[in-house]
């Protein structure tokens, strides 16, 4: 008998109508999921005029919605979306591995309340601070400057995301105190050490935040929303709203524009997918 | 140098000098995370909090209301109405995400080569960004004849469908999508809590006749309790905040058939400037979702 290992024991299903059955449903499932994923690729490139004319097989090759994507301005809101995630995450890494540093290497009084303070953040779903920080936005308290209307107002409110810095911490107090102590002997300080001792440990802990980070600010949808005020600023995910409502754009347009949207957290996904699944599990098992 | 000269009471003065600075650093360290989330997280807070005890009125001056924004959110019907279809919403996401999530993960458990492929292609719904979900189930639902998912329905003898354009179907069509977005991420966490259970378990059982079905009723479900808990609170949070799919597939319509309470929120205070109405809904809503959480933690750790 084979060894069980899995909890339904699938893989020792035998035969050929077990076997027929399997690859129907892996089938199936891969048909629901990504099915309509598949469609998008190849519809890009098809002759769409209309929503009836979505296609999983390819005919009529053609880079005609592209084309005209780009005289609809596609590219500009791809590289405002591009410039959003890069500055986004920069920010977001920077400020998640210095204050991590603070919380998992040094005890000081006020490190606990410190990282309740900040863990009890990701009860609060953005979605529900939206109209008091579009205010916050218009005038940023202490500066007084106005965000609304540019890229930076889609950055800096990104930088602040307990996640990574839960993911950062836990990582960070599991870095052995001799590597730290052996280089305090030699001399080093605080930001040596932070730079030369702790963050070349912890690169697995960076890909999680990197993956993470990506994702989380390419799908950003209400920040955007609530910082852009004309096409200037839109990200892609924006653009597809008004590329729908306008008459004048066909479904393939709007189409090969939601691929454009679509391809970076794919790559990304694909190129990080073990970093992926390490910070889901972690993540989400430690709360 | 001085400490060893000194009298032991500049020593302990040294020392606590040495400790302030050290903590000094610290706080150094933690400065631009504390800016930002002060910035953008506890004052928008402390705003929401301030605007939903207010009549917000711009240039005049905000004028203290008590709770007579709570008692007009909670007294207008179509707050109700849409409270009443977030919460179904929330429900039939979290449920619909589970049993999906827990089916393909019994599908798709093992480290062969080919259930690693069907995994990454059945996951890529997750990492989609919301904007290009919509638009593209948007195309999907077109409710014509001929539409993508009437003709997959038309294989097999059903529909056609109105979908999001009928105020009976809109709110279960939206639904839809939220569980083929959701469902593939609770997969990943059943399978890592499933690759989590005890393997001589299953051997065990098998040598004492028990099936497939008792084996994951009595062996791996037990062991994978704390990991439904989580999951029922990630699902759970996430159904109830649901903004952007609404607005994009829907925006409340056919009918209102579809509002939740943060699009009427974004209705209230950014398209007709009730800023303290709108505060006080997304604070009922902000209520909901930490008793949930709360909920949900301590259940987690008496199980």
């Amino acid at each position: 008998m084979r060894q069980l290992d899995t909890a339904l024991g699938l893989g020792a299903v035998r035969g050929p109508l077990g076997r027929i059955i399997k690859i129907g449903l892996y089938a199936l499932v891969v048909f629901v999921f990504a099915g309509p994923l598949l469609a998008l690729l190849v519809s890009a490139f098809g002759r769409v005029t209309d929503p009836t004319k979505l296609s999983l097989i390819p005919h009529d090759l053609t880079l005609d919605n592209f084309r005209t994507a780009v005289d609809q301005g596609v590219l500009r809101y791809l590289a405002n979306s591009l410039i959003v995630v890069g500055g986004g995450l920069l920010l977001q890494i920077s400020v998640s591995v210095t204050a991590a540093y603070a919380l998992a290497r040094k005890s000081f009084p006020g490190v606990r309340l410190v990282l309740f303070l900040i863990l009890s953040t990701m009860m609060l779903p953005e979605e529900i601070l939206a109209i008091p920080l579009s205010l916050v936005l218009a005038d940023v308290p202490v500066v007084h400057v106005n965000l609304v209307g540019t890229l930076a107002g889609m950055i800096v409110p990104v930088g602040a995301w307990a996640f990574a810095i839960l993911v950062m911490t836990e990582f960070m107090r599991d870095v052995p105190i001799e590597l730290e102590e052996a280089a305090r002997l030699d001399g080093a300080g605080d930001l040596r050490i932070f730079w030369s001792v702790i963050l070349p440990v912890c690169r697995p802990a960076l890909g999680v935040l990197g993956i993470f980070g990506f994702t989380m600010i390419w799908d950003q949808y209400i920040l955007p929303l609530l910082v852009a005020q004309d096409a200037d600023q839109f990200t892609l995910a924006l653009a597809l709203r008004s590329l729908r409502a306008d008459e004048q754009v066909g479904t393939g347009v709007l189409i090969a524009s939601a691929l454009l949207a679509l391809l970076p957290s794919v790559v990304v996904f694909l190129a990080l997918q073990r970093q992926f699944m390490r910070g889901l599990t972690s993540g989400a098992i430690k709360g | 140098m001085t400490a060893t000269l000194a009298a032991p009471p500049a020593r302990t003065q040294a020392a606590r000098r040495g400790r302030r600075r050290r903590h000094l650093g610290a706080w150094l360290w933690l400065a631009p995370a504390l800016l930002l989330f002060a910035l953008f997280k506890f004052v928008p807070m402390a705003r929401a909090i301030s605007m939903s005890f207010h009549e917000v009125r711009p240039y005049l001056g905000d004028r203290w209301v008590g709770l007579d924004n709570y008692r007009a959110v909670l007294g207008d019907d179509a707050f109700r109405a849409a409270a009443g279809h977030t919460i179904v919403l929330a429900l039939g996401e979290t449920i619909g995400s589970i049993v999906v999530g827990l089916a393909l993960a019994l599908l798709l458990e093992g480290t062969a080569r080919h259930l690693w492929f069907v995994r990454t292609a059945v996951f890529l719904p997750t990492v989609t960004a919301m904007a290009v979900v919509a638009a593209l189930w948007r195309i999907i639902y077109h409710p014509a004849p001929d539409g993508a998912l009437n003709s997959v329905l038309g294989w097999i003898g059903l529909g056609p469908g109105q979908f999001l354009d009928s105020p009976h179907t809109s709110l279960w069509s939206v639904m839809a999508v939220g569980i083929w977005r959701g469902a593939p991420y609770d997969m990943m966490i059943f399978i890592a809590g499933l690759a989590g259970v005890d393997r001589t378990l299953y051997e065990a059982a098998a040598a004492d006749g028990a099936g497939p079905l008792r084996r994951l009723w009595h062996v791996a479900f037990p062991a994978m309790r704390p990991v439904f808990g989580i999951v029922v609170t990630l699902a759970a949070i996430r159904g109830l905040r649901v903004f952007t799919e609404i607005y994009l597939l829907t925006n409340g319509g056919p009918n209102g058939s579809t509002e939740v309470v943060m699009t009427l929120v974004y209705k209230l205070g950014l398209e007709r400037n009730e800023l303290g109405i709108a505060s006080a809904g997304s604070m009922l809503l902000l209520l909901a979702t930490v008793v949930l959480t709360v909920v949900a933690q301590s259940l987690r750790r008496r199980a």
